[in-house]
């Protein structure tokens, strides 16, 4: 309880403080409107509809994007971590191109697909499978050796040692990996969709920008936080939540 | 003075017998066992150790002195540089369903409850899915954790946690069960109620032990055979066998004269490792060490 009234403490004091830098007028009302005009401006985008579309499109593209990453990036993390090529000769490779920031592949890509929906997938699928690649090798070599000895001195091998033992003493930091590689994708998206004409959140903060509409820039802003923030509590924390809470892993009683 | 030493150690002598078992009618046959790890450190030399079927033999020995080495060569955990391990006459390669391994910890499959752990070792030593629960549910009663079975890992306490992963290691059914300090992290109320069960467990089944341990007391509480062993190279310095009848109770007379005669041994063991600790800036170690006597001789009244 006490928690919720200092969250909503310090939103009230952020909103507030806003307001009155715009009552203040040190700046233009246009290039900086207050809290009631960026509401409104959400609310009449809401209204007729071009949010939640842009949203729609948005998220669909995520959505597949993402379920790439997942597919390829996963099993490429086990390999990583349990066969010796792939150790040795796939690992480097993939470490290199995580140092790259995920729209570098922009222009990549747009020569390879064109203007089209796969270059932007493209681009969200660079940016977070290697991440996801990453930590799911990092995971399942960090798996408590005890429980490997374990498994062994009870004769448990092949395909039940993996699944059975190697997998689940891996899923939380896997998860973890996925919570990451989702963030990735997220912000590689809108890097993508910012940068040329697609439909989607990223162009909605375009055509904001070149209407010189601030407070749609800024409404859109608003429901990119909310979006994202959704998305984590609803998905990520929950899902991680409950494995940590059964493998033990939280210090709650 | 003398006398009352005397005839305490004639009576600790009569209890405590030097053990002979011939390497063939023996179930576990450690011959010329070697150890060394990569980085030099001889953990083990020249041990010959022979375990008769159904017996429980206490390892005890200061720390460092290869007790764990010696327990997870038997189980197949660690390869010796030297030497072999014969288990019924056919040497040991690697881990095999006949031996098990119980650890300081309770290790444990933290995302499976109870039950969960059972079952799913069950399922590798092959049993048939109808059978897992009521075989693993039969051990949890054995155990004393009826009520918990459904319980996961992190919400038991740790002699509770022991009691899963023993019955766990029953349910398997090895003929050698082979426990590195099993009860060592537990406080001594828990430890001496987990002795009692284990002992119970044992005289039920027959199952041969192999248990490390470091506290005298727990090894003659439990033990039919002490090998004591003495580090820097790791040996065995004396293997007795222990003759007091079970089930035997921490507070007897009998084992308390053990334990003490026990102790001053073990002390004995201990302290040229301590002396050489001590002159630790004299790079180079006197050629000749102070030779043990073979077995229980008593500290001579000097
Ligand atoms: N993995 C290892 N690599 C190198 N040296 C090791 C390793 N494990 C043990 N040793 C060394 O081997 C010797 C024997 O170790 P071991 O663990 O068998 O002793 P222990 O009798 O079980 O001791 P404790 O009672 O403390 O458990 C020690 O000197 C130790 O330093
Ligand atoms: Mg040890």
């Amino acid at each position: 309880m006490k928690r919720y009234v200092q969250k909503l403490g310090m939103f009230l004091l952020l909103l507030g403080s806003w307001e009155l830098l715009t009552r203040v007028g040190v700046w233009s009302p246009h290039l900086f409107p207050g809290p009631l005009t960026v509401a409104k401006s959400l609310v009449a985008m809401v209204g007729d509809g071009r949010l939640a579309e842009a949203t729609l499109r948005s998220l669909g593209r995520l959505g597949r994007a993402y379920l790439m990453s997942v597919a390829i990036g996963v099993p490429l993390g086990l390999l990583m971590a349990r066969l010796a090529f792939f150790r040795n000769a796939v690992k480097p490779v993939v470490s290199g191109l995580q140092a790259l920031p995920s729209i570098c592949w922009l222009p990549l890509a747009l020569l390879w697909f064109g203007l089209t929906d796969s270059a932007i997938l493209f681009v969200v699928v660079m940016g977070s499978v290697l991440a996801i690649a990453i930590a799911t090798e990092d995971s399942v070599n960090g798996v408590d050796p005890q429980l490997v000895r374990v498994a062994s001195t009870l004769g448990v091998k092949g395909m039940r040692f993996q699944l059975g033992v190697m997998l689940p003493a891996a899923l939380p930091g896997i998860v973890t990996g996925l919570k990451l590689g989702w963030s990735f994708a997220w912000r590689a998206l809108l890097a993508g969709e910012l940068l040329f004409v697609s439909g989607g959140l990223g162009q909605l903060l375009t055509v904001g920008r070149e209407l010189m509409d601030v407070a749609q820039v800024m409404a859109v802003m608003v429901a990119i936080i909310l979006i994202g923030m959704t998305v984590d509590r609803v998905l990520f924390q929950t899902v991680e939540g409950k494995l940590r809470r059964r493998w033990g892993l939280t210090n709650a009683v | 003075m003398l006398r009352a030493l005397l005839g305490r150690w004639r009576s600790s002598l009569r209890l405590l017998r030097p053990a002979h078992v011939e390497p063939e009618r023996a179930k576990i046959s450690v011959a010329q066992l070697g150890h060394q790890y990569a980085n030099k450190v001889v953990a083990l030399q020249n041990v010959d150790l022979n375990v008769r079927s159904g017996e429980f033999v206490c390892l005890l020995g200061p720390s460092g002195c290869g007790k764990s080495t010696l327990l997870y060569a038997l189980a197949g955990q660690v390869t010796p540089t030297g030497g072999t391990v014969r288990i019924d006459g056919k040497a040991i390669r690697g881990p095999g369903p006949e031996r098990l391994l119980m650890f300081q910890e309770a290790a444990l499959f933290p995302w499976l409850t109870v039950r969960g752990n059972i079952t799913f070792a069950l399922g590798a030593k092959g049993v048939p899915r109808s059978e897992r629960r009521e075989r693993a549910d039969m051990y949890i009663r054995r155990v004393q954790l009826t009520g918990f079975e459904d319980t996961l890992p992190h919400q038991l306490s740790g002699g509770m946690k022991m009691r899963a992963s023993l019955a766990r290691a029953l349910a398997m059914d090895p003929t050698v069960l082979l426990m590195d300090e099993p009860f060592g992290s537990l406080d001594a109320q828990t430890r001496i109620h987990m002795q009692e069960l284990l002992q119970s467990i044992w005289l039920r089944t027959g199952k041969t032990v192999v248990f490390v341990t470091h506290d005298v007391h727990e090894a003659l509480m439990l033990g039919t055979r002490v090998v004591l062993m003495a580090p820097r190279p790791g040996r065995v310095v004396s293997d007795l066998e222990v003759h007091l009848p079970m089930p035997r109770k921490p507070e007897d007379a009998g084992l308390n004269e053990m334990v003490r005669h026990l102790r001053g041994l073990l002390r004995d063991v201990e302290e040229p490792a301590r002396a050489e600790a001590a002159t630790h800036r004299v790079p180079e170690r006197p050629a000749a060490r102070p030779t043990l006597p073979a077995h229980g001789m008593p500290r001579p009244a000097r």
